[in-house]
């Protein structure tokens, strides 16, 4: 009841506050707040002291921010450069056929055995080079940065998403955040994370964090949720704690889902890396920049077809994954 | 001394049990308190007592709380107000810690739709429990394969769940039960998803067993026919209250109000009525005019199905005895009839 009454009571409190900070701090107010009262012209249009400063305010907290702990950032920025170097730099040090021939492995195990899934991801690998010699190395390079922002979103991800749904509080307090995350432009992350991190691929690694990362929170708390609750029952009935159940009955069964998670987390951050190429980020995004500035109709195609072949491979690898889980979770015949 | 006993539960749901508690004490129904509160009443003031070794059936149609009232005994949901005593302990007074300690060692439970690990295969299913108290795993797989062949499920054990039947995933249900070796079971509904051969066939399954095992367990059902075979004592549930708890003779014949009428209404009597509640007491029995040699021997806790044929075809006197061999009373085609006799 209190709680509720202080609610009621501070929001009016904080917007008055706003309104009268938001005139004395603007250079179009009138002399005196009482000419308001005698000219009544400021109804017709939006008055142009009627504004709040927010920008004013970000950009001032952003640079004090920014010279205290812009230290922090660039150590931030060595490490992700450093690891997504290194392991660009190994990628690239493969001969291609040995590339190709892992991808084949990977989605061969991943998929169970399935041929067919197998045989069409090598073309598309081979296509992507296949299409311009210098796209194998600038897709190595976009699938570099996604790689270690793919392993980011699951890092914060999945923890966050487990949070969710063993807690309606987290819940409430995580969900208008990933709206935010889902809705606000990528532009407006991409400007700031230049501005911590300088150009080039760790501001990209954050844009894409932000970007991809609500899809596999969101799935993977529903993933928990959705788990039978007679199973998790269960579970309980047998003793078992907390832990025991998450790890032993909650996510196994959620992984589906989870996977899904994944898969769209990497679609996404494909997406993302391509956009994040005009903040000078290098990789497949650059080609189809280059030919957009050229008006190279064939460049730009042939690099937006080099992506999609990416993310046919990308999306059948932790797809395949994923159907293999499900077949094995179905749940019994009623 | 019971094995549970249950004192005085109530279960409200909604965001404000206590303040609604009041009213539900002061006796409105489940429907008023919908109405005026929205909330739904789970359990209006249940006392239950469960005897060691007996099978306690909980009866009622779905939404009279009965799954409500079995999840209070390993404390999966708490009550609003009550006791909760299992082998003289408060079950309500143990810490988080202590809760999962009494669920793994003094009983596990049984579900409506099998409650099975999809992921895991069914040895694993079945040693769960085990592996929930970290039983060594050679150990476990042990104790496992022994109650998988006790349910005669041998050469299933690396199979999955949804690769069985109905019949075989709720057998498995039970061995996963029984592999704790705990000293209470709890079935919600356990048989209630299969179907009529099988389940009689589980029926007959879970007798046997219990004439070995002994435990005390708490089976749920909303079948009157399934309570009156399993059940030592049967209490019926309606609308969150506890109307009649009794032997399942007393429920066929003085049914406590008309909800339990309507339930008895289509039972078989003859399958469920014994020799000792038919008869009449030798003492008000007139043997004089009955030719000794149509009088046969019985034992009192025969089911006087078994009886019915000879008896019409013989026109013959039963004599009614206990173990030692005692007369207790008589039988005859009149006792027979008025005990059939619907009310």
């Amino acid at each position: 009841m209190i709680k509720k009454l202080f609610t009621y009571l501070a929001l009016p409190v904080i917007f008055i506050w706003l309104l009268i900070t938001s005139f004395n701090a603007s250079r179009f107010r009138p002399d005196s707040a009482a000419e308001l009262l005698t000219d009544a012209s400021w109804l017709y249009n939006w008055p142009r002291w009627l504004d709040i400063p927010l920008m004013k305010w970000i950009n001032d907290w952003f640079r004090v921010f920014n010279q205290e702990y812009g230290m922090y950032f660039e150590a931030v920025n060595n490490f992700l450069l450093g690891a997504i170097l290194s392991l660009k730099k190994f990628l690239m040090m493969l001969p291609w056929p040995l590339v190709i021939a892992l991808v084949v492995a990977i989605v061969f195990f991943s998929s169970g055995r399935k041929l067919g899934t197998t045989v069409f991801v090598g073309i598309c690998t081979f296509f992507i080079g296949f299409l311009h010699p210098r796209f194998w190395d600038k897709a190595i390079e976009t699938t570099s940065i996604m790689i270690i922002g793919i392993l980011f979103c699951i890092l914060i991800g999945i923890p966050l998403g487990i949070a969710m749904s063993r807690s309606i509080r987290v819940r409430n307090a995580t969900l208008p955040v990933l709206d935010l995350m889902q809705t606000i432009p990528s532009f407006c992350y991409l400007i700031p994370g230049i501005m911590l991190f300088g150009l080039g691929a760790v501001p990209a690694i954050i844009a894409t964090v932000i970007y991809a990362v609500p899809p596999l929170v969101r799935l993977t708390d529903l993933g928990i949720r959705l788990v039978d609750t007679e199973v998790i029952e269960a579970a309980e009935a047998f003793g078992a704690s907390k832990k025991q159940k998450l790890l032993g009955v909650q996510l196994p069964l959620a992984l589906p889902n989870i996977m899904q998670g994944i898969n769209q987390c990497t679609m996404m951050a494909l997406a993302m890396v391509v956009i994040a190429s005009m903040i000078g980020t290098r990789g497949l995004g650059d080609e189809v920049l280059l030919g957009l500035q050229q008006l190279n109709v064939g460049k730009a195609t042939e690099a937006g077809l080099a992506i999609v072949l990416l993310a046919i491979v990308l999306d059948r690898i932790t797809q395949a994954y994923g159907q293999k889980v499900q077949d094995r979770n179905k749940p019994p015949e009623k | 001394m019971s094995k549970i006993e249950i004192r005085n539960i109530y279960k409200i749901f909604g965001n404000h049990p206590d303040q609604i508690l009041p009213m539900v004490k002061e006796g409105a129904n489940k429907e008023q308190v919908m109405e005026e509160t929205g909330h739904t009443v789970g359990l209006d003031n249940v006392s239950i007592s469960v005897k060691e070794g007996e099978i306690f059936v909980c009866m009622g149609l779905s939404g009279s709380g009965k799954s409500t009232l079995i999840r209070h005994i390993n404390r999966l949901i708490d009550p609003t107000a009550g006791q909760v005593t299992v082998d003289g302990v408060d079950v309500l007074s143990l810490d988080d810690k202590e809760i999962l300690d009494f669920r793994k060692k003094t009983m596990s439970m049984v579900f409506q739709r099998f409650g099975l690990f999809p992921h895991k295969t069914i040895i694993q299913n079945v040693a769960y429990g085990l592996e929930i108290q970290k039983v060594p795993e050679d150990q476990r797989i042990e104790i496992a394969q022994g109650q998988i062949d006790s349910v005669g499920l041998q050469g299933f054990e690396n199979q999955y769940p949804a690769q069985l039947s109905g019949g075989m995933q709720q057998r498995v249900g039970l061995a996963r039960a029984l592999a704790t070796d705990p000293q209470i079971l709890l079935m919600d509904e356990a048989f209630s998803a299969l179907d009529p051969l099988i389940r009689s066939d589980m029926q007959k399954q879970l007798i046997e067993l219990q004439s070995k095992l002994k435990k005390t367990i708490v089976f749920i059902t909303h079948d009157l026919d399934e309570s009156l075979k399993l059940g030592d004592h049967i209490g019926i549930l309606n609308g969150g209250r506890l109307v009649q708890v009794g032997r399942p003779e007393d429920i066929i014949m003085n049914p406590a109000d008309d909800y339990v009428k309507a339930f008895v209404k289509d039972v078989n009597r003859s399958k469920v009525l014994r020799a000792q509640t038919v008869m009449t007491k030798k003492d008000q029995f007139d043997t004089t005019n009955i030719n000794p040699s149509t009088i046969y021997k019985i034992d009192e806790n025969t089911v006087i199905e078994e009886i019915i044929p000879k008896v019409l075809r013989e026109r013959c006197t039963m004599n009614v005895v206990d173990k030692s061999g005692n007369t207790k009373g008589y039988i005859t085609s009149d006792e027979l009839s008025k005990a059939l006799t619907k009310h």
